[in-house]
C-alpha cells in the first residue's frame, strides 16, 4: 500500500462530467459523454473497453493534446493535484506535460522520431525536464534502455532498425525517464511479448512504488488489469458503464457488457470448442442509440433500456453499474 | 498420410551491415491436413518470417520445404505460382494489408481474376459466396476498407486468402489488432472454415490464450529456433524448456485470487546477428551452465514432445 495523499480530501486526479466531441463532415461525434473518475497518488485505475469507446480521448483530454481543430472538450473539469488543467494557459501546460504527466502511446511507429537515434530521444526528454549535462542524460538513457530490455549498445540506432515491440519499449523508456507523477499508459504493453510485458509491468510497478506515481492504464487486456490495477472503469461508447475496485469487477461483474467481455476471452484452464463473442458491433459514435448504448447487443434489453439514459446504480457489493436490470443480470435470467 | 506441410532444416538469413541476421535457423516441422500448428514467441523471434518463408513470400537461405510431399524449395515460374495458390496468408494488420483504393468486392475478386481459370460470371458468383461465407453483408460490396471496422476488414482478408481454395493458410497474428469481443467472432470463423474445408493452419501469435484455444500442436520459438514443440495441451500442462516455462508464467492471469507465480526473465535478448553457437536463450536462462554454450540438439523427450535444451532431463 502506498503513502497517504498529502492533499487529503481532494483526489489527486479528478475528472468530472467530462464531455468531448469531435466534429467531422458536419456531424458531431460523441466520443466521451459525461465521464467521472478519480485517481489517488500511487494508485492505478484501469480503463477498459473496446476500440472507439473513448479511452484514448479521455487520456488526451487530461494531457490536453486533443487536435485544435475538430475536437472540443464540451463540458466538465479535470483537476490534478488541486490545479485546474483545462483552465491553464498553454505555456503552463507545457511544463506539466512530460514532467508531471507523461503518456505512453499505443502506436510506437508514430510516437518516435525516425531521424533521431533512440538513445538521443530518451536523453532529450531527460535533459528537457531534469536539466543536467549531456553525459548524465546519456547515462540515464542507457540505464533506461537496459531497464526496458534493450542492450545499451543499440543506443545509436534508429527506430527503423527496431522491431515494433522494441520500439514500444523505447517509447516506455522515454515516458518513464522523468519519473512522472501521473502516467497515462495507453495500451503500453499491447505490442509486447508476454515476457517483456511482465518485465515492463514489473518495472512500472516498481516505479509506482518508488515515486508514488499514479497511473491511468488504458487496456483491453483483462489479464493486465488483474495484475496491475487497483480500480477498474469499464467504458462503452464514451460512458463508464461499470466502476469499482478490481475485486468487485472481477468477482462480481454486473453489467451485461462486462460479463460479455470476460466471456469472450479464450480460457486458459478449460477446453472449449467455440468462443462466446458479444453479438454485433460497437455503435457508431456519430449516431449513438437512444437510452443505453449497449442495448442493441444486450441479451437483457427491454423497452426501458431504449427509452432514456440509464443512471449509475449501486450493486449489492457497493460498486457502480450503469444498468437498470442489475438484479435480472445477476440471476442470469 | 503425407503431411500438408513439411519443413526440414529451414533457414532464412538476412544480410545486414553488421552481419547475417539469423531470422529462422534450422527449423524442422510438419503439419498434418486439417490441423493447426501454433507458433509462439517473442517479437523478432522469426515466427512471421518462418510463415512467410514457407509460403515463398521470401526465398529461403537453406533447408527444404515440402507441400504434400513435393519439394517446393526451389520452384520457379508456373510451378511457383501453383504452389502459392495453394498456400495463402492472412496478415496481422487489417488496416494496412488491404488496398485502400480497392472495394471489398475488388479485393476478394482479384485472386480469382489473376488465376485466369474462371469466367466472369463464375467469378461474380464466387465473390458473392465468399462474402457470405465469411459473414460480410452484401450491402458492403462496394465499400472501401476505411469504411469498415477492424473485424470486417479482417473478414475481407480472410475471404481473399480463401478465394483460390488453398490447402494451407498462414494466419499471421490475425486477431491481434481486434477487440476481444470481435476477436472471438473471427476465431470462431477461422475454426468453422477449417472444419468445413479441411484447411491446414499455421497460426502465428504472441497471445498464449488464443494459441491454446486454436492449436493442435504448438512450436515455441526463440531467436529463430524452435525450442519446444508438442501438442497444445501437453505444452500448457508440462512445459519443459526454461523459456517456455518463463513464457507461460508471464501470462497475466484473469484470476485475481490465484495470480501466476511469475518468473521475471532477467537479462537482454541476445542479438540475432551472427549468434554464438550455443543455446540462444542461455544468456537469460536461470539454469544456464557451460554445456549450454555448445550447439544444442532437438530431442524427443516423450512421444511428440520435442525440446532443444541439454539440461531438460536434470530440470524435469
Amino acid at each position: 500500500m502506498s503513502e497517504q495523499n498529502k492533499n487529503a480530501g481532494a483526489p489527486f486526479l479528478d475528472v468530472k462530467d467530462l464531455v468531448v466531441e469531435y466534429y467531422s463532415d458536419g456531424k458531431v461525434i460523441h466520443a466521451v459523454n459525461g465521464v467521472n473518475l478519480t485517481l489517488e497518488r500511487g494508485k492505478t485505475l484501469g480503463l477498459v473497453g473496446e476500440t472507439g469507446a473513448g479511452k484514448t480521448t479521455i487520456a488526451k483530454s487530461i494531457l490536453r493534446i486533443l487536435p485544435d481543430v475538430g475536437a472540443k472538450v464540451a463540458g466538465g473539469t479535470i483537476t490534478l493535484d488541486g490545479q485546474d488543467l483545462l483552465g491553464l494557459p498553454e505555456h503552463e501546460m507545457r511544463k506539466i506535460r512530460g514532467n508531471k504527466i507523461s503518456m505512453i502511446f499505443q502506436d510506437p511507429m508514430t510516437a518516435l522520431n525516425p531521424v533521431q537515434t533512440v538513445g538521443d530521444q530518451i536523453a532529450e526528454a531527460v535533459r528537457l525536464h531534469n536539466g543536467g549535462n549531456k553525459g548524465e542524460a546519456e547515462e540515464r538513457a542507457e540505464e533506461m534502455l537496459k531497464m526496458v530490455g534493450i542492450s545499451a549498445d543499440r543506443y545509436h540506432e534508429y527506430p527503423h532498425q527496431f522491431s515494433g515491440g522494441m520500439k514500444q519499449r523505447v517509447v516506455i523508456a522515454i515516458a518513464l525517464a522523468c519519473n512522472p507523477d501521473l502516467l497515462l499508459a495507453d495500451e503500453p504493453t499491447t505490442a509486447l511479448d508476454v515476457t517483456i510485458q511482465a518485465q515492463v509491468l514489473d518495472l512500472i510497478g516498481e516505479l509506482r512504488k518508488k515515486y508514488n506515481t499514479a497511473m491511468l492504464l488504458i487496456t483491453h487486456d483483462m489479464g493486465v488489469v488483474a495484475t496491475t490495477c487497483d480500480n477498474v472503469a469499464v467504458i462503452y461508447a464514451g460512458n463508464i458503464i461499470e466502476y469499482g475496485s478490481k475485486e468487485q469487477i472481477f468477482d462480481h461483474p454486473s453489467h451485461p457488457y462486462t460479463i460479455g467481455l470476460f466471456g469472450a476471452i479464450p480460457s486458459m484452464s478449460e477446453d472449449e470448442e467455440w468462443l462466446h463473442p458479444i453479438d454485433g458491433l460497437p455503435p457508431d459514435p456519430a449516431a449513438l442509440p437512444e437510452g443505453c448504448a449497449f442495448h442493441p447487443r444486450c441479451p437483457y434489453a427491454t423497452e426501458e433500456c431504449r427509452k432514456q439514459p440509464i443512471a449509475m446504480q449501486t450493486t449489492s457489493d457497493g460498486h457502480q453499474c450503469r444498468c437498470c436490470h442489475i438484479q435480472q443480470v445477476a440471476k442470469g435470467e | 498420410m503425407v503431411p500438408v506441410i513439411e519443413v526440414k532444416g529451414l533457414k532464412k538469413y538476412f544480410p545486414t551491415p553488421r552481419g547475417l541476421l539469423h531470422a529462422v535457423d534450422d527449423v524442422t516441422l510438419t503439419i498434418e491436413r486439417g490441423k493447426t500448428l501454433g507458433v509462439v514467441g517473442e517479437s523478432g523471434c522469426g515466427k512471421s518470417t518462418l510463415g512467410r518463408t514457407i509460403i515463398h513470400l521470401q526465398e529461403s537461405t537453406g533447408g527444404q520445404i515440402f507441400l504434400e510431399g513435393k519439394d517446393i524449395t526451389h520452384v520457379r515460374g508456373k510451378e511457383l505460382r501453383e504452389a502459392r495458390e495453394r498456400m495463402q496468408i492472412i496478415f496481422q494488420d487489417p488496416y494496412s494489408s488491404l488496398d485502400p483504393r480497392q472495394t471489398v468486392d475488388a479485393t476478394i475478386r482479384e485472386p480469382l481474376v489473376v488465376s485466369k481459370r474462371y469466367k466472369k460470371n463464375e467469378i461474380d458468383d464466387a465473390t458473392a459466396a465468399l462474402m457470405e461465407y465469411v459473414g460480410i453483408d452484401a450491402r458492403l460490396r462496394m465499400s472501401y476498407p476505411h469504411e469498415l471496422d477492424g473485424g470486417r476488414r479482417q473478414r475481407v482478408g480472410i475471404a481473399r486468402a480463401l478465394a483460390l481454395n488453398p490447402d494451407f493458410v498462414v494466419c499471421d497474428e490475425p486477431v491481434s489488432a481486434l477487440d476481444v469481443s470481435i476477436q472471438a467472432q473471427v476465431l470462431n470463423l477461422l475454426k468453422k472454415l477449417q472444419q468445413d474445408r479441411g484447411l491446414t493452419y499455421m497460426f502465428v501469435t504472441h497471445d498464449m490464450s488464443v494459441v491454446r484455444h486454436i492449436s493442435d500442436d504448438i512450436c515455441v520459438m526463440y531467436l529463430g529456433q524452435v525450442v519446444e514443440k508438442c501438442p497444445s495441451r501437453e505444452l500448457f500442462k508440462n512445459p519443459l524448456h526454461p523459456y517456455t516455462k518463463a513464457l507461460l508464467s508471464a501470462i497475466p492471469s484473469v484470476d485475481i485470487h490465484h495470480p501466476n507465480k511469475r518468473e521475471i526473465l532477467k537479462g537482454e535478448i541476445t542479438s540475432p546477428i551472427d549468434p554464438k553457437p550455443g543455446c540462444r536463450f542461455a544468456a537469460r536462462c536461470p539454469f544456464a551452465t557451460e554445456a549450454c554454450h555448445q550447439p544444442q540438439k532437438q530431442e524427443e523427450v516423450s512421444t511428440g514432445h520435442f525440446v532443444r535444451c541439454c539440461r531438460v532431463h536434470e530440470l524435469g
